[in-house]
């Protein structure tokens, strides 16, 4: 289709104004990304000098025998898979409960879902912190999941939703009406409608989970997870570079689950949605 | 003989909307049997808690008379046509046949054999591997049809069957359903707003209006002789005239129907033949249809009575045109009285 797109006539195209300002907006957007990368590969290790003096592969030898940038990247994959884990069993459920049936007090229940990803961090957090403290909870590894979860399960939760609302209600009662139970139509008819929302959410939740800060502070005890890590770099300015070539790696690895999400979620062409 | 179907004082509300108001009803094993009605009438209620999609607030439902009101729908045996067909677009045409016997735990191999079978019977039998939305809309209507045929279901349920289909199409499904039924033998029960579709159809037809069932009756007496102002409107093409026109015309405080092709047409100053009911008019408009055409006559302030006229033939050198006046006449026992 796109490529069958038609010249559009002069009047409706961009003019060059809106076109530098375009550019500019995304080079504002991405430039730090790259500076990043690029002095990932300095051999300068306290200013950002440019253009960078020489280029060397020293750092990521350096961050890559690091014991601690290790255990911070463990701790935050494992934080981020349990935080989705538990956002996909309970965003799905909710979605379920409230996606089609009607019910009094339904609104403020979908409101009260949805509000942990409007409420500030620190809100969050804080809020975290003494509820922990009130019931004697001692913050560690499960403290830091549930921190996360509650912001993981809203994106869980809208993007089931959004695709459950899609799903006519016909498709179910043929189902019951075929002879099937509610395990087998949820297993054979409503999990291959929702698989890909599943999927798109869960990634954007572990994306989100992966580089979170200020819920993390709340509700982390001693652990250190990747993104406090940096933060504690930023005070010991030896070695710049090695933060640089940590970030590098965090960028691709946050941007892969991204990208595959964003595929997954397109528009489909071939009507199985 | 034990009914297939069986409806007791059913009641079904959706807070102050009363969908269905203390309908009873028995539908023989075998029989074609329509639920007729304009929108919001209760015939889809009607059809949804046989299907079990749906349960009354009070009253019984009996299929082959065992009480089935509190069973869920996966415990019926029932089947459904659903009006948007309802087929699973991530499964193949021959997966969506089959998905009435993998439910059940039946093995793959019988499964893909008896869903060939079901598929040949709806003449698909080589659209087997397709999805569903490569079908046109006849397709998949007979893809609807055969997924729901395959459990062997002693009842099939139709929600506006041929609602989405053009009008040819729709003729030859009419054929088509009537056909597969005879030699199914089986009980089907289909919704339609269509009163042509009802009557062509249909063996016996439940005219529903407000939650109510007006009329039952087989399509040749619903036609011939309705019961009720609502049924003779609703149904046919009948002149329905209301209590304080028929005081007029007839003298009787009792509103009736008269098909157009039953009233004369007669010369202003013409008198009628004896024991005929008359009355004088002014011809309102003239459709010209080839074998006949139809008049409208205004016979007074309020009351406008189509006539048919025949074209070939009799009393042919009589001109009507627009503003004409003329008398009209009818046999008395050709109005069918009818309640309010």
């Amino acid at each position: 289709m796109r490529s069958e797109q038609l010249r559009r006539p002069a009047w409706e195209r961009p003019s060059l104004f809106t076109r530098v300002m375009a550019a500019a907006g995304l080079v504002f957007l991405h430039a730090p990304v790259w500076v990043i990368t690029l002095y990932a590969f300095t051999t300068e290790d306290r200013t950002y000098q440019f253009p960078p003096p020489g280029l060397t592969l020293h750092w990521f030898e350096v961050a890559f025998a690091r014991d601690d940038i290790w255990q911070s990247m463990r701790l935050s994959l494992l934080v981020a898979s349990a935080a989705t884990l538990l956002a996909i069993i309970l965003g799905t459920l909710a979605a379920f409960a409230l996606a089609r049936r009607t019910f009094s007090g339904k609104e403020s229940i979908t409101l009260l879902f949805v509000l942990p990803i409007a409420l500030p961090g620190i809100l969050t957090g804080l809020a975290l912190l003494a509820g922990m403290r009130t019931i004697g909870l001692e913050p560690g590894f499960w403290t830091i999941v549930a921190g996360h979860a509650t912001f993981c399960l809203v994106i869980v939760y809208n993007n089931v939703v959004a695709r459950l609302r899609r799903v006519p209600p016909s498709w179910v009662e043929a189902s019951m009406d075929l002879g099937a139970r509610g395990h087998q139509t949820f297993r054979y008819v409503l999990l291959p409608q929702i698989a890909t929302a599943l999927l798109a959410g869960g990634m954007l939740a572990f994306a989100l989970s992966f580089d979170e800060i200020i819920v993390t502070l709340f509700t982390a005890g001693h652990q250190r997870t990747l993104p406090i890590w940096f933060y504690s770099e930023l005070f010991r300015p030896r070695e710049r570079p090695v933060t640089n070539v940590v970030a590098v790696v965090v960028i691709l690895v946050t941007l892969v689950p991204i990208l595959l999400a964003y595929y997954l979620t397109r528009p489909d062409e071939r009507g199985s949605e | 003989m034990t009914p297939a179907i069986e409806l007791r004082a059913t009641r079904r509300a959706f807070g102050s909307v009363v969908a269905l108001d203390s309908v009873s009803l028995t539908i023989a094993p075998g029989e074609f049997f329509a639920l007729l009605g304009p929108s919001g009438s209760g015939k889809t209620t009607c059809l949804r808690l046989i299907a079990g999609f749906d349960q009354p607030d009070s009253g019984a439902i009996l299929l082959d008379g065992e009480d089935v009101t509190n069973t869920p729908p996966f415990a019926r045996n029932v089947n459904t046509v659903f009006q948007d067909y309802a087929l699973f677009p991530h499964m193949t045409v021959a997966e969506n046949v089959a998905y009435g016997l993998r439910v059940r735990g039946i093995a793959a191999p019988e499964r893909a054999q008896r869903a060939a079978a079901m598929l040949d019977l709806v003449r698909l039998g080589e659209f087997g591997a397709r999805r569903p939305h490569q079908l046109s809309g006849g397709q998949r209507q007979r893809v609807a049809l055969a997924r729901a045929l395959i459990n062997q279901p002693k009842v099939l349920l139709l929600d506006e069957p041929l609602g989405a289909l053009d009008l040819k199409l729709r003729e030859e499904m009419q054929l088509e359903l009537k056909g597969l039924q005879q030699r199914l033998g089986i009980t089907f029960v289909f919704v339609t707003h269509d009163q042509g579709e009802a009557l062509s159809m249909a063996d016996r037809v439940a005219v529903f209006s407000q939650g109510r069932i007006e009329q039952l009756d087989t399509p040749r007496e619903l036609y011939n002789r309705p019961q009720t102002v609502f049924v003779a409107g609703f149904v046919g093409s009948a002149n329905v005239v209301g209590r304080e026109a028929a005081q007029i015309l007839t003298g009787r405080d009792r509103a009736f129907a008269i098909r157009p092709e039953l009233i004369d047409l007669l010369a202003a100053g013409e008198p009628a033949a004896d024991g005929y009911v008359q009355c004088a008019g002014e011809v309102v408009d003239v459709l010209y249809h080839g074998a006949s055409s139809r008049l409208r006559v205004k016979v007074d302030e309020r009351t406008t009575l189509a006539v048919a006229r025949s074209e070939s033939g009799d009393g042919g050198d009589l001109v009507v045109a627009t503003g004409a006046r003329v008398r009209l006449a009818w046999r008395p026992e050709h109005a069918v009285p009818l309640q309010d």
